[in-house]
Parts: C-alpha cells; structure tokens; sequence
C-alpha cells in the first residue's frame, strides 16, 4: 500500500496543527459555531444527535493491520469500544469528545490516517472496487490512480469550498463493485484500439434527495490527462454549480439543467485552456504510485487442496462459506475472503476493538497484513492461500465472522440511522435486524440466491437505497418513523435507480413486505434469474399487487 | 479597524473605497477619494465616465460575476477585487485561478468580503496577492492563517509545479 514520505507526513501534521487551533479558538469562543462548522465537518467530525461523529478516511478502502490496531485502540481510548464501517469504506466513531479530536487526529498520523475532507463540502474519500489489483477480471489496478486522485484532491486550494460534496469512484475490473455510476465522477480504466490506458469519464451520478445515474462525458481520456480534466470539471462545477439551494447543489442538477451536451462543451473548452499545463501526469509519478501496489511476495502454489476438497463435502458450514464468502484470485493457489459483517443482531459495519484487532492479526497471519472496507460494509482479506482456507474459516467462527451471507438477503447494507444520526428520520438498524431475523436460515437465503437490500434513515442516502434490488428509506409523516420501499435498484455496470413501490409502511411491517416480494420473485422467477433479472423481466407491477392486496 | 494585508503579511494602506454593488455612476462619483473600487456592472455601463473622471478606478467582481466580464480591461486595471459573500461561496477561488491562469493578469487581485483566517493559505495560493480581513480577525492570526501549510499537493497559481514534480523521491519509501 501507499507509504507517506516526508511531503505526506508534514501536510498531515500540518493540518493536525491548523485543527488544533481551531478547535482551541472555538472553545475559546473566538471562532463562531458557524465559521467553526465547515472547518470540523473537512475533519469529519459532525456533531451529532447523542455525541460528535468522527468519519476518519480509509484511503480506497486499503486497511493495513498496523492502521487497524491504531482504530481499535482509539476507539477502546476515546471513544466507547467499537467502530462503524461505512458505505464510502470509511470507518466512523460515534462517540469522542470534541476536546480530544485533535489528540485522535494526531494518534492517526502516526499510522499515516487521518480524517481529512470525510466531510463537507468537498472532494471526498476517492473509493474502488474492494477486489482492486487482486480481481481475476481486471482490466488495470486502480489503487495507483485512487492515489494520485487522493494527493490532487487534499487541500485542493480552489476546490475547498464547492456547492456541496463531491464524490469520486476509480473503477478497473469487469464486475463494477464501487458503484461508479452514481458517484459525481466516475471513472472507468479503459483501454483503446491501440491498446493505450484511459479512462472513460461518467459525470452526474449521485444519490440523496435527487438519485441519477451518471453520464459518459468523454469515452476516453488518456492517463496523462486524468488531473488536468478533472481540474476542468470542477471548476465548471464550482463556478456555475447551485449554491441557492443545497439539494440542487450537486454536480447531477448542473449536468441535468445544462444537458450533457453543453456541460460537456464547458469541460472540453476549459480543458483546452489548462490540458499540457504542469498538471499533466508524468510517466515517473505513475511509475512512483504503482511501485506502493506491487504483488506481494506470492509462493507458486497448485491451485487444489486436498483439505479443502474434503471439508467441502463434510462441513456444511465451511461449504456455504466457500460458496458464498470466498472469491476466485488472480494468483493460482490464492483467494479472496470476505468478512461478512452482517451477523444478525449485529449493527451492519459495527466492530468491536476486540475484533478489530482479532481482524488485524487474521490479516497478519493470513494476507500480507493487509485489508479492504467494501461500499457494502464488509471487510476483504485479499490474498489468503486455498490450503488456509480451513484455518481461516475456523477462527472466523469463533469471533461470528464467518456468516455466510455475503451478496445475499441478510447481507444487508444500512446507515447508522436514527439511533445515531441527527439527520435520519427513522431509525435503520432495526429495520436491518427484524429482516435478517426473519431469514435467518442458510438454505433459504440460497434458495432466494443474490439479492441486495439497502436501507437510508434519510434521504441522505448513506444506505445507498436507490440501487438497492430492494430499497428501504425511513420517511418522517407527522412525527412516525415510516419507511417508502422501493423495488429494482443496481449498483454494478448495468446501474438502475430503484421504482418506489407505494405508500410507505410501518416498522413493523417491513419483515412481511419484504417476504412477499420475495414470495413473488419465487413464484415468478425463470430458471437462473436473480431478483433484479426477474424484476427486469416482469415490472412492478405484480409486488405491487401482491403487497398492497386486501386481506381476505 | 479594517485590515489590509498582502502575502507576507504586511499590513498595507488602502486608499481604495469600495463602491457599492447598486450605486449609481453620480453615487460613485460623489464619494471624495481619488480611489474608486467599482463593481463590474458600473464599469461595463460606464467606462468612459470613469475613465475620465480623474480618479483612480479598479472593478470588484461579486462571487457570480465571471472573470471574462474585464477581460479584455484587464492590462489597464491596477487591481481587480473579489468578493466572498460569504466566506462558504467559493467561486470567487476559481475567478482568481482563471485571472491569473487564462487572462495573465498580474496586477494585484484582493479578497474582499467574509475574509476570515482560515482561508487565506488557500486564497493565496488561488492567485489572491491582498486580503481584506474581516473586522473580527486579529493581525495575528491572519499572519499564520497565511502559512498553514508548508507546501501543497496540486498546481498552483502561486507554485505551478504540482508535488509531483518537485518530490525528492530519494525521501520516499
């Protein structure tokens, strides 16, 4: 992974000096709470319903077991013993005092994190998809060009104070599991006719009150070229971008108002004024990038293991978790495990210290010490031996890390919600538990087959509900916690924004809406389909009827 | 106590009267400086007047107004000013870099408005040479607000060379 050299540390301790400060003027009374409030919100501290929430950053999701120790100390330290992963594979503490923020942001340094642009009005965390570099499927690496990306966007003088935030996505492998179609900018690794690297430039996409899918503005963009157009974009954005009213402020409504036509016009003649200035990337920087994201140290290994093979057939636990938790590497010999952080009664993303740690020494042990965050609120180890499969699989049990779920029902991803957030309008973890109670049984999920259910408290969207195949968003009607359900959501390559099914339920009743779509996806589906092909093939029509029908 | 400081720091005379965004040409032609700081749409209304008013004229530009409105004006203006409304508005950022970037301009460019301490290191390195500090903001403070940073990842007006090209790559790793 990207180490820090003395440039990266001394900006980092720079900036943990600046907030020092203000956090001091602040207290002092010398700095207003609404001069203070953008100064906080780009160190990721938000204040909260019950406490402050701190968002600290994980760089595209790349976790090492050093920087995962350092976060379970600081939460056993500052805050109440547990941490939240995030859908922007960030991790956030909801309970540390103002006071000691910059004492937090300074343990951080020490293991080169921080907490840096989490918020505000900004360019944010870049993120990608969590099987970067390790994917079979893969066209280019994006971890070097999520780094490049995250030095161009820190402190980014004339992009400090945009409309609203700004969210971006690097993707380079077949699947698209970063949700690149619904970020500000999305990015896909391509190559053309000549073979040479580019990118193909999506703009517009986003979530929240206004949810759109983003749209090309350029086929392809040579590397070279990447920070001078993204330069171009977001001076555009922040000169002509809506600041009268904050839900039309993201780049999806400029895009929109303008069509992509013009927008793009605009991009294109800017780009022409700054595309050979010294923002042009360099072959050296690229080269200097890449050498953090080189192959770990692999042994040459066959590709079968007798134990394996053995347990697959005597362990029914261990056969659902290869099935499910377990993906194909790129390396013979090698898989990719996912930690599945959705054991029912379990808040999704929540981590003890203790397992934070437990996961730092599995990572120690089993992949190069190393670990992803994924957008769906679990953790990746990336390069674990088939023959330690076993091993792994058993000390995962013991810490109800090896729940089988991972692309099925009870993989559910959710927002901290109303028992947390000041923003949400209804409470989301209960929602979460009350669903994965009622389909809490193996062969069940596998019957239903790949699904995703995403649940917002607001229309935030921080459970990214609108390319949910079912979408669940907490909806206040005259001081009652509600929930509007909607039904045909995508996240991958083929990204579609969810059709709301109708009136809104209550808490209680959400389990039996969700077993009656299911019900009807069961009865209707064709040999092979998962939900969202059924969906696609039969409209919404039917899970209407069906859910709305009067009772006998 | 209005203050007035350039890049260093400096505290700096300002003989310059701001004129307000709706002031008619006689309004502004009734103020007694000799120094006259008028808002872009009274310079595009009326050059001429201004220019043969005898006075000292520079254009303050308000955070929706684009730096291509003085373009072609801009060899001939001592100092374009740039308003942040509010200091959350960051367009005026983006009008600085264009000035500098596209029109060439290398006369003094002023933040004016809610200029607060916070904000002048990236001010500064958007291309702003001056900085008319709110009133609640004390000498001190903005003289630090100036350095907040020992240096910075991007192209810059104020360092055009992005990290990138000036790393000593012997310190990494």
């Amino acid at each position: 992974m990207y180490r820090y050299d003395k440039y990266d540390h001394q900006m980092l301790q720079d900036r943990i000096a600046a907030f020092r400060d203000q956090t001091r003027r602040f207290l002092a009374g010398e700095l207003e709470p609404s001069q203070f409030l953008p100064l906080r919100l780009q160190n990721g501290l938000y204040i909260q319903r019950l406490a402050p929430m701190l968002r600290i950053c994980i760089p595209y999701g790349l976790l090492s077991s050093r920087q995962l120790r350092k976060l379970a100390h600081i939460t056993r330290h500052y805050d109440k013993g547990y941490a939240h992963f995030t859908t922007r594979q960030n991790i956030q503490l909801n309970w540390p005092k103002l006071p000691e923020v910059p004492d937090i942001l300074a343990e951080l340094a020490e293991v080169e994190m921080h907490a840096i642009q989490t918020s505000g009005n900004c360019v944010r965390n870049t993120t990608t998809d969590q099987f970067a570099g390790v994917s079979p499927y893969e066209i280019e690496d994006a971890r070097p060009w999520c780094e490049i990306i995250r030095q161009w966007s820190t402190f980014h003088p004339e992009f400090a104070h945009l409309p609203r935030k700004f969210k971006i996505a690097v993707c380079g492998t077949e699947q698209d599991q970063a949700a690149t179609q619904v970020h500000d900018i999305g990015l896909y690794l391509v190559k053309n006719d000549a073979g040479e690297l580019g990118f193909r430039v999506l703009v517009g996409g986003g979530l929240g009150r206004t949810p759109m899918i983003g749209q090309v503005i350029r086929e392809f963009l040579p590397w070279q070229h990447l920070l001078t157009y993204l330069d171009a974009i977001l001076r555009i954005y922040n000169q002509e971008g809506r600041r009268d009213n904050k839900y039309k402020a993201r780049i999806k409504i400029l895009v929109k108002e303008l069509g992509v036509d013009v927008f793009r016009d605009k991009v294109e003649r800017e780009w022409e004024r700054v595309k050979d200035g010294p923002a042009l990337l360099t072959a050296e920087e690229v080269q200097r990038c890449k050498q953090y994201f080189v192959d770990p140290a692999y042994e040459t290994l066959p590709d079968v293991d007798s134990e394996v093979e053995h347990l697959l057939h005597r362990d029914v636990l261990f056969n659902q978790w290869m099935e499910r938790n377990v993906h194909a590497h790129k390396k013979p010999g090698y898989r990719i495990v996912t930690l599945c952080l959705k054991a029912t009664g379990s808040a999704p993303g929540d981590l003890s210290a203790e397992q934070l740690e437990f996961v730092a020494d599995l990572a120690d042990r089993f992949s190069f010490g190393e670990l992803r965050v994924t957008h769906e609120q679990n953790l990746v180890l990336t390069d674990v031996r088939l023959k330690d499969l076993p091993e792994l699989h058993r000390a995962l049990k013991q810490e109800r890390l090896a729940t089988p779920y991972t692309g099925l029902l009870n993989d559910i991803i959710s927002c901290p919600g109303g028992d947390y957030c000041s923003l949400a309008n209804a409470k989301s973890i209960p929602i979460a538990e009350a669903i994965q109670r009622r389909f809490d049984d193996f062969e069940l999920q596998k019957k239903i087959g790949e699904i995703t259910i995403n649940i917002s408290g607001c229309m935030n969207a921080c459970g990214h509900h609108h390319v949910g195949n079912i979408g669940i968003l907490g909806v206040d009607k005259k001081g009652q916690e509600f929930y509007q359900v909607a039904l045909g959501g995508s996240a991958g390559r083929q990204a579609a924004l969810g059709q709301v099914l109708g009136p809104s339920f209550s808490q209680e009743e959400i389990p039996d809406v969700v077993e009656k779509i299911i019900d009807v996806y069961l009865e209707r589906r064709s040999e092979g389909e998962r939900f969202i092909d059924t969906f696609q093939r039969i409209g919404l029509e039917p899970f209407k009827e069906h859910v709305y029908a009067k009772a006998d | 106590m209005p203050k007035l400081i350039d890049k260093q720091g400096q505290l700096l005379d300002n003989p310059w009267v701001l004129v307000s965004k709706d002031a008619t040409l006689e309004q502004a032609l009734a103020e007694t400086s000799q120094h006259l700081l008028v808002h872009v749409a009274l310079w595009n209304a009326h050059k001429d007047e201004l220019r043969n008013s005898g006075r000292a004229i520079a254009v303050w530009l308000d955070s929706s107004d684009q730096a291509d409105a003085i373009a072609a004006d801009l060899p001939a203006l001592p100092l374009v000013a740039l308003n942040f409304p509010t200091f959350m508005d960051g367009r005026s950022y983006s009008t600085a870099v264009t000035l500098r970037l596209h029109h060439k301009y290398e006369g003094e460019i002023r933040a004016i408005g809610d200029v607060l301490r916070d904000q002048l290191f990236y001010m500064r390195r958007c291309g702003f040479s001056t900085f008319d500090l709110k009133d609640s903001v004390k000498l001190e403070d903005a003289q630090k607000g100036l350095h907040d940073y020992t240096t910075n990842y991007q192209s810059t007006v104020e360092e055009p060379l992005p990290l990138f090209r000036r790393r000593e790559t012997s310190a990494a790793v």
